[in-house]
């Protein structure tokens, strides 16, 4: 191979948002048709990221092609700013994006990134949520063939994946998907709302906030606009039900820090083998506790 | 706390790096720093895969992805491809001639004589594993005298530029159908994702940036009996390809440089008469930058069976494109495996939320019932 030519040091320096402009502008374009078509898997060259796919190139490709100076955001995972990916995530954003911010707080936030998990606090019509997906397409539990669920979702064909969920009920009496809950936007295409609990599942529906669904690996964006139906599949007489946080006793659990009884909770075992549980979204759990020492007369646990 | 202790990122990520930092230089004081030349060169078929499977034809930048990967050609070929992304493409190429190549090696499985004839190069093809342990403490004036000894005598001119191709011959006898260039656009991967069905071109192009070991056991897959390509390699040659492009002011075709790629091209038995014309038999197309036959060869035999995949409906996954196309990519695959070692502890929440549910359902049924386990 040829020697004698010099490295492109010059280069180095990456320009605003890492990727560049036609890149951005077509993931940009892409957006804008999965909003015209509410939960259609919009098809886009999704490009590389210097991290790993599956690790949210997808959500941070969405991200790069939105932000810009003067926007906040904020970088979750399993609900925490300070989870190793949602660190380096944001490092990455503030690296290749001089002159915007990033918070914690979720209502500061103008964009917020997430794996796994939406926010407690509601969001509001100013702000984008963006969520990293790595199956985009929810009939892949029945249907292999990528060209032939196309042509399922095209016919609002869903009767393999609603025969799944009866299937679950004769084997165990109950729906077994636990995450990743099929949903239907605005009447007719089924998403994958990305791994995100059942718990989730219901802020998804009539959001204020425009939530985006970026697959990076399988090269896919779609989008659940603002104040738009997500439905998910269930049976009249067999409703969609969330994750269940009572004890034995049938009362609710509370976070072992804040004390919040409506939060999404960690299950957490200690170096005794005593099971605790913890709000996993870290921002309400801080914002719930600095709330509490600023009320005069109420003592810390 | 194992949960737990996954959280407060920053710093356990600076650690990680030093740590693998620390790793690459621990021979310490008796150690020397790896050249990029050294690797290019010493481990010139290592390059080649990284620019392969990187899709960029740079193999000073493979070269650092290698040292700075400490040899991984998974994420070398990785960070070639993120360096990738943040260039915009500048022009479509037009078709690029093989005949042209200056080459290092050509073989022919068909034929016992070739018009150019038999070229064996550089090839471990018929040399015997065994242990070379005069390398284990080479010497370096012995090891710069090897190049200098190995030209001694040749003259500049001995060799032809090119050679003709062994298909050509096929053709003009009839025995393989005349080529049709395709008057669609090449289907740029890059900017346009797979929507099936997919055009040969598409398939061609995932193919030539594929992972080579998933590449090699697919094809291989079809070559033990999961098909039934049984592929004559025609003609397998490696060499310099020259480059050329339009003048950016005249538009005149001016050659740019030259790219090392291996070229494979298979011949399979004949096919009932899909046209009008008379029976011939069929070709399988495999290239890819860099000296790296297996991956040539597997290209080939899966191009073969991808076409008739396509003709006939897919009869073994290696005849699938779905199948082939989306899950032969390095970075996506490799990328998908490791992200699995991210905290999953929302999901698999939920999942115990579901089991245990379920779990005392069964409980229940069980106790009102009087079951047995």
């Amino acid at each position: 191979m040829n020697v004698g030519y010099e490295l492109p040091l010059d280069d180095a320096a990456y320009s605003f948002g890492f990727l560049d402009e036609y890149a951005k502008r077509e993931v940009r374009r892409t957006i804008l048709k999965a909003i015209c078509i509410p939960g259609y898997q919009t098809p886009y060259a999704s490009r590389e990221m210097p991290m790993g796919r599956g690790f949210g190139t997808g959500g941070l490709q969405v991200t790069l092609s939105l932000i810009g100076e003067g926007d906040t955001l904020k970088v979750i995972d399993q609900g925490a700013d300070d989870s190793v990916n949602a660190v380096n995530l944001r490092h990455f954003v503030e690296l290749t994006c001089p002159g915007i911010d990033t918070t914690e707080r979720t209502t500061e936030a103008s964009l917020i990134q997430s794996r796994h998990r939406i926010p407690e606090v509601a969001l509001s019509e100013s702000q984008v949520m963006i969520l990293q997906v790595p199956y985009p397409d929810p009939l892949v539990v029945v249907e292999p063939s990528e060209a032939r669920r196309k042509v399922m979702h095209g016919e609002a064909d869903y009767s393999r994946l609603l025969t799944k969920l009866y299937e679950d009920i004769v084997q165990f009496d109950e729906i077994t998907i636990s995450h990743r809950y099929p949903t239907r936007i605005n009447d007719h295409y089924v998403i994958d709302p990305s791994p995100i609990p059942r718990y989730d599942v219901p802020r998804l529906d009539n959001s204020p906030a425009l939530i985006l669904l970026g697959a990076g690996r399988e090269k896919k964006i779609y989008a659940v606009p603002p104040y738009t139906r997500a439905e998910p599949l269930a049976f009249d007489d067999v409703p969609f039900r969330i994750e269940d946080f009572r004890d034995a006793q049938g009362k609710r659990r509370p976070c072992a820090r804040c004390g919040a009884t409506d939060s999404f909770l960690d299950e957490l075992i200690d170096d005794d083998g005593n099971k605790q549980w913890q709000c996993s979204d870290s921002d309400y759990c801080h914002s719930r506790l600095a709330e509490r020492d600023t009320i005069p007369g109420e003592a810390m646990s | 706390m194992g949960y737990v202790a996954i959280k407060g990122g920053g710093r356990a990520i600076a650690g990680a790096e030093a740590a693998m930092e620390a790793l690459r230089c621990a021979e310490g004081e008796a150690g020397t720093p790896l050249t990029l030349a050294a690797i290019e060169q010493q481990l010139r078929l290592l390059t080649s895969r990284v620019v392969s499977e990187g899709g960029l034809y740079h193999p000073r930048l493979a070269a650092l992805a290698i040292k700075q990967m400490q040899g991984d050609t998974l994420e070398a070929a990785f960070a070639l491809r993120a360096y990738r992304s943040t260039k915009p493409r500048l022009l479509d190429l037009p078709v690029q001639e093989t005949r042209q190549m200056r080459l290092i090696r050509r073989i022919s499985s068909a034929f016992k004589d070739i018009p150019g004839g038999q070229m064996l190069g550089p090839t471990t093809d018929y040399a015997l594993r065994l242990m070379r342990l005069d390398l284990a403490d080479e010497s370096p004036e012995a090891f710069r005298s090897v190049s200098r000894r190995f030209l001694d005598g040749v003259a500049d001119n001995d060799l032809p530029d090119s050679y003709p191709k062994v298909v050509d011959a096929l053709r003009e006898e009839g025995l393989l159908p005349p080529l049709t260039r395709s008057r669609e656009a090449a289907f740029d991967i890059t900017r346009d994702p797979l929507v099936f069905p997919v055009p040969r071109s598409a398939a061609l192009a995932t193919m030539a940036r594929a992972e080579t070991g998933s590449l090699l056991a697919i094809a291989y897959s079809n070559m033990r009996g999961y098909g039934d390509v049984h592929p004559t390699i025609a003609e397998l040659r490696v060499g310099y390809l020259p480059v050329v492009l339009p003048h950016p002011v005249t538009g005149e075709p001016i050659e740019a440089g030259e790219v090392l790629v291996t070229e494979c091209e298979v011949v399979a038995m004949y096919e009932g008469a899909d046209s009008d014309g008379p029976p011939t038999f069929t070709l399988g197309y495999g290239a890819c930058f860099g000296h790296n036959e297996v991956k040539a060869i597997s290209m080939a035999i899966l191009d073969r069976a991808l076409q008739k995949g396509m003709r006939d409906g897919p009869a073994n996954p290696s005849e699938d494109p779905e199948f082939v196309l989306l899950h032969v990519d390095g970075v996506d695959s490799m990328g998908f495996a490791s992200h699995y070692k991210m905290p999953h502890y929302v999901t698999f929440q939920s999942d115990m939320d579901r089991l245990r549910t379920t779990q005392g359902k069964a409980d229940a049924a069980q106790s009102s019932q009087g079951v047995e386990s």
